[in-house]
């Protein structure tokens, strides 16, 4: 099969970015200036981050569409207000990951932002469970742009007027130049910023415009980078079918409201890991010194016990040293539990701490 | 005089008299990216040609790195432990890996010169 490409792939190339394959797509990894200094820029001013690859799944109809996507995700969206969105998960029967999303409230029904490798799989599985009673658009005829970092809410605003008056986890319809544009806020950084979908033959222009504001292209890696540190899940990583929201330690997304009725895919499972407890849980890991721990590290105890395994492991540019996040039984879950991780053959000392690693303080400027 | 040659897992190595000193090459860096870990072999120890000696990570990955001949460490560069992205700034000099006392000088005979250096490296990246 050939390898998708964006709409943005021209502009990737004009900007010397260093292409992989990521989900079917040509996607950039980075640009000429490197993951430290893009993961920085981010931080400090604005990165923009094709994310185009991802799923824009609408799903079309009203009450008996947010009752029937009740019984799919332990969400209370008949109370979703227009346009608010919420972070949730597409869940087997035994409450394993096979997605995690974000849906939104939209004026005609819903939609769900899907992760690339995930999308095709998940719109098959709801189209299913929703016995193709609704109208169900998996569009690839929309790009999707996140501009992230301090900054961005100014360089957004001076092309879109108005994105300045949207919350977190929320969004609206925009207009510019007659393109029909839905801007939410949100992103997978750690900072300030949005996700702009707008159509395929406008994307170009647009995004080009945000580097005309001084808003700098951002590749994959960085955002990697960047969301680790901000303690965020990856699926493929910390996120599988074998994993549970409970034990990601992700019972937060979780509707109490739902737990109490039940009622929803996997709600058993869920149900009976909040009243139990789980084995293994998701924990942020700091690992001493400069050593790094990548995916498939194994973790140990101070009695040389196995006791886990790291997910995501990388630099943090803003931590200035390492980070990583994996599972381990939860009795070594606590913060500041000593551990071990194995690098090369030798045990390194590190440290459970909590999440996120970067945590910025979102005060605006005084003048 | 010295003498620079070049490995095809893309090491430089400078022989002084019997000491070499080693490092990797700038066109390695530009593969790596942004380098954020370095280790190093013990001082006193013995590597061999072609052995590991070393493990350099970038944001990315990590990698392996080699010895292009044999000998025993002598010095190694505490610098870039300390502070890893001094190889993306100047890996051909400053920011070397280790110095050894080398045995068997014909061992360099078997490296590349620049210009075959130069040449390995365009084709291998293409």
């Amino acid at each position: 099969m050939d390898t998708k490409k964006t709409s943005l792939y021209q502009l990737h190339q004009d900007s010397k970015a260093k292409f992989v394959e990521f989900a079917g797509y040509q996607m950039p990894i980075q640009y000429s200036e490197g993951i430290v200094e893009e993961h920085r820029f981010t931080r400090n001013h604005s990165g923009i981050f094709d994310v185009s690859h991802m799923g824009q799944l609408f799903i079309y109809g009203q009450e008996d569409l947010a009752d029937d996507l009740e019984r799919i995700f332990p969400l209370d969206l008949k109370n979703l207000k227009l346009n608010h969105s919420k972070y949730s998960f597409l869940m087997s029967d035994n409450a394993g990951i096979y997605d995690d999303l974000i849906i939104t409230k939209i004026k005609d029904g819903f939609l769900i932002i899907l992760n690339a490798a995930c999308k095709e799989n998940d719109f098959k599985i709801l189209k299913e469970l929703l016995n193709d009673k609704y109208k169900m658009i998996l569009d690839e005829e929309r790009s999707l742009i996140a501009i992230q970092g301090p900054k961005s809410v100014e360089i957004l605003k001076s092309v879109i007027r108005g994105v300045e008056n949207l919350n977190f986890m929320s969004g609206n319809w925009f207009t510019l130049d007659d393109h029909n544009i839905y801007v939410t806020r949100s992103g997978y950084t750690g900072e300030d910023g949005f996700e702009v979908s707008l159509t395929n033959e406008f994307a170009d222009g647009f995004t080009r415009r945000l580097i005309d504001k001084g808003a700098k292209l951002i590749g994959l890696g960085a955002r990697d980078t960047l969301r680790l540190e901000a303690g965020l899940c990856l699926y493929g990583h910390e996120l599988s079918k074998d994993k549970t929201p409970v034990e990601a330690n992700l019972k937060w997304a979780i509707s109490k409201e739902r737990i109490l009725k039940g009622n929803f895919i996997g709600s058993d499972i869920i149900t009976k890991q909040l009243n139990n407890g789980v084995s293994k849980i998701r924990v942020g890991i700091k690992p001493e010194g400069r050593i790094i721990a990548r995916e498939k590290t194994k973790i140990y105890n101070e009695s040389n016990l196995e006791i886990g395994e790291i997910t995501s492991g990388t630099f943090g540019p803003s931590v200035n040293g390492p980070v990583a996040m994996g599972y381990v039984e939860n009795e070594f879950s606590k913060k500041n539990t000593k551990i071990f991780l194995e690098v090369r053959g030798k045990k390194h000392p590190a440290t459970i701490c909590s999440l996120p690693f970067y945590k910025k303080s979102y005060v605006k400027g005084v003048n | 005089m010295s003498e620079i040659k070049y490995s095809k897992e893309h090491e430089w190595i400078k022989l002084e008299g019997d000491i070499a000193t080693i490092g990797i090459t700038k066109h390695a860096t530009e593969m790596l990216g942004d380098i954020v870990f370095t280790e190093l072999p013990e001082k006193g120890s013995n590597v061999e040609k072609d052995g590991t000696a070393g493990v350099v990570e970038s944001t990315k990955a990590a990698s392996d790195v080699y010895t292009p001949v044999s000998g025993e460490v002598v010095d190694l560069n505490q610098s870039i432990v300390d502070d890893p992205s001094k190889i993306n700034q100047d890996p051909e000099n400053s920011a070397w890996f280790f110095k050894l006392k080398i045995k068997d000088k014909s061992e360099m005979d078997t490296l590349m010169n620049k210009d075959e250096y130069d040449k390995f490296a365009k084709e291998s990246s293409a």
